[in-house]
């Protein structure tokens, strides 16, 4: 008599467990407020990342095409991968002393591991964080980019 | 065992079945082999197979500076990426004898209690799909997307976070930050009792985990098993309580303890650490004092000669940080005691007697992550 008891007890008490659960997800399913998901590729035009979203490492530049970067090496020195290299070019300034001008910011985006410790680090701000981050390409040589655009130069009230 | 072993594997004169369970494997999230000798369903042994992605990461530390170490914790164990930073830390600070603004010391907490309820939300979706439940998994990566848009929104990324510098924070948090707390908090008391009638009271659920994978306290010590996975065997074996760090010794919470030691105590034990986490959070969340976000230091951190000793309670247990310095800008040797090294070399011992179908349900209550072993 107890066994049969315990069988039937534990039967209902099965089908109660499992009813406990599918009222949670009959729930949801009826109720079509709590979907959470996103239609990522159609939602493209209204997507917008978070304002410190590390997507890609950029260089700000101005409309009159300056930027504030000074060749100093510092994020180059800090990055922990050697996904930075700067070339720099030495030119007489107005005063007819030699001066370091930067030649090319060279980015490698598939060395990069997003620490951070680039902008952090640089003294003139001249690095920030962009929030792009579909950067799937066909080749591995389009990752290495030149952040500083052709033809820019130093913003002068930068220098201190 | 060894025995058994050469009879087996090398001379090939046993009648047992070798089989191989990975080198991938739902259950683990990583790369690991198990090589499981079988007694037609029941499991005689097991052999892990680890290093299948062993980057050198305690080589690599020995050759970059003390800020560029912090990104390469990330990497270990990519599920508290903070705490592991936050390890770090907390060595090199200890070392140089800074002492960090209250504010830096709340926020670590904070982050810390976030992350950890991170990863165990994602635990719990995984074990539960480990199990056959595989609604679970979208229950519980539907409640950690909330969490990762709070990372999201203050640091900018969402699981490999280095947000931590030596000294304080990399900037301050984002003024949203309390605010989206609070209403993560208040959202989350609501969906933890979901957890529970999906799973936790499931009758199939019951059967697959009760009594399965026992490990005795003896074991758990022997092993050095810590977490929860330690915890669920009655080892009080919480950093957080033993060695209080950061703001741990501002805050009233318990150490979640059971006895049983089966799969389904390591189970309760994680559940119940939910509820503690949301408890630490409300207690800090409205009380971060104004101030700085990090300490004056030097712009190259050198450490002095010695030896230095940091530990701190990830989700999955214990890590800790040992350095050894001669000076320079970057250590002479550096060594991390991760948590899932000792928790899956138990694996042989706890499972040995039980089915092939139960090694699932134990490697998928010790929450193995496998990067933290291969480091």
């Amino acid at each position: 008599m107890n066994s049969i008891s315990k069988y039937f007890k534990d039967m209902f008490g099965g089908i109660s467990s499992l009813w406990a659960g599918m009222r949670v997800t009959g729930k949801y399913f009826v109720s079509p407020r709590a979907i959470v998901t996103q239609q990522y590729p159609e939602n493209r035009a209204t997507l917008k990342m978070e304002e410190r979203f590390k997507g890609e490492i950029i260089m700000p530049h101005d409309e009159n095409n300056l930027h504030a970067c000074t060749g100093c090496g510092i994020c180059e020195m800090n990055c922990p991968n050697g996904s930075i290299e700067i070339i720099t070019n030495r030119v007489p300034n107005a005063e007819g002393k030699m001066e370091r001008i930067i030649d090319k910011h060279i980015y490698h985006l598939s060395m990069c591991t997003f620490c951070g410790l680039c902008v952090k680090t640089c003294p003139s701000d001249a690095l920030a964080f962009g929030q792009k981050f579909e950067h799937a390409v066909f080749d591995r040589s389009k990752l290495t980019k030149v952040l500083n655009q052709p033809g820019s130069s130093l913003r002068k009230e930068a220098k201190k | 065992m060894t025995e058994e072993i050469i009879k087996d594997v090398i001379i090939g004169e046993s009648e047992d079945y070798i089989i191989n369970v990975g080198p991938q494997h739902p259950s683990t999230h990583g790369v690991l082999r198990f090589e499981v000798c079988l007694q037609g369903e029941t499991v005689k042994y097991l052999i892990p197979h680890i290093g299948y992605i062993h980057r050198g990461i305690e080589k690599m530390c020995e050759a970059i500076t003390y800020p560029q170490i912090i990104h390469l914790t990330d990497r270990m164990d990519y599920l508290s990426a903070h705490i592991n930073n936050e390890a770090v830390c907390l060595c090199v600070e200890n070392a140089l004898q800074v002492e960090v603004p209250e504010r830096v010391k709340y926020i670590r907490t904070i982050l810390a209690e976030l992350n950890r309820l991170a990863s165990h939300q994602l635990w719990w979706s995984a074990f539960g799909m480990d199990l056959g439940a595989l609604t679970t998994f979208f229950y519980g990566l539907r409640d950690r997307e909330k969490i990762l848009d709070i990372f999201e929104e203050s640091f900018g990324s969402r699981l490999l976070h280095s947000f931590v510098m030596p000294g304080g924070l990399m900037h301050d948090v984002h003024p949203n930050f309390q605010k989206g707390i609070k209403e993560f908090i208040k959202y989350f008391r609501k969906k933890l009792p979901e957890y529970d009638q999906l799973l936790t009271g499931n009758v199939i659920f019951h059967q697959r985990a009760k009594g399965i994978g026992l490990m005795s306290k003896e074991t758990a010590i022997a092993y050095g098993v810590t977490g929860p996975s330690g915890r669920g065997s009655g080892w009080s074996c919480d950093i957080r309580k033993i060695a209080p760090y950061s703001a741990y010794d501002k805050v009233q919470f318990n150490e979640c303890l059971e006895t049983e030691g089966d799969t389904f105590a390591r189970y309760q034990v994680r559940m119940r650490e939910m509820h503690e986490s949301l408890s630490i959070l409300e207690q800090l969340v409205d009380n971060i004092p104004e101030g700085d976000y990090t300490a004056k230091m030097k712009p190259i951190i050198k450490l002095p000669a010695g030896e230095f000793f940091q530990r701190v309670e990830t989700a999955r247990g214990e890590l800790a940080v040992y350095i050894v310095s001669d000076g320079n800008k970057s250590p002479y040797r550096i060594k991390f005691r991760t948590p899932n090294f000792s928790n899956l070399f138990v694996m042989n011992t706890i499972t040995s007697g039980y089915k092939i179908a139960d090694l699932v349900a134990v490697s998928g209550s010790l929450d193995l992550v496998i990067p933290d072993i291969d480091r």
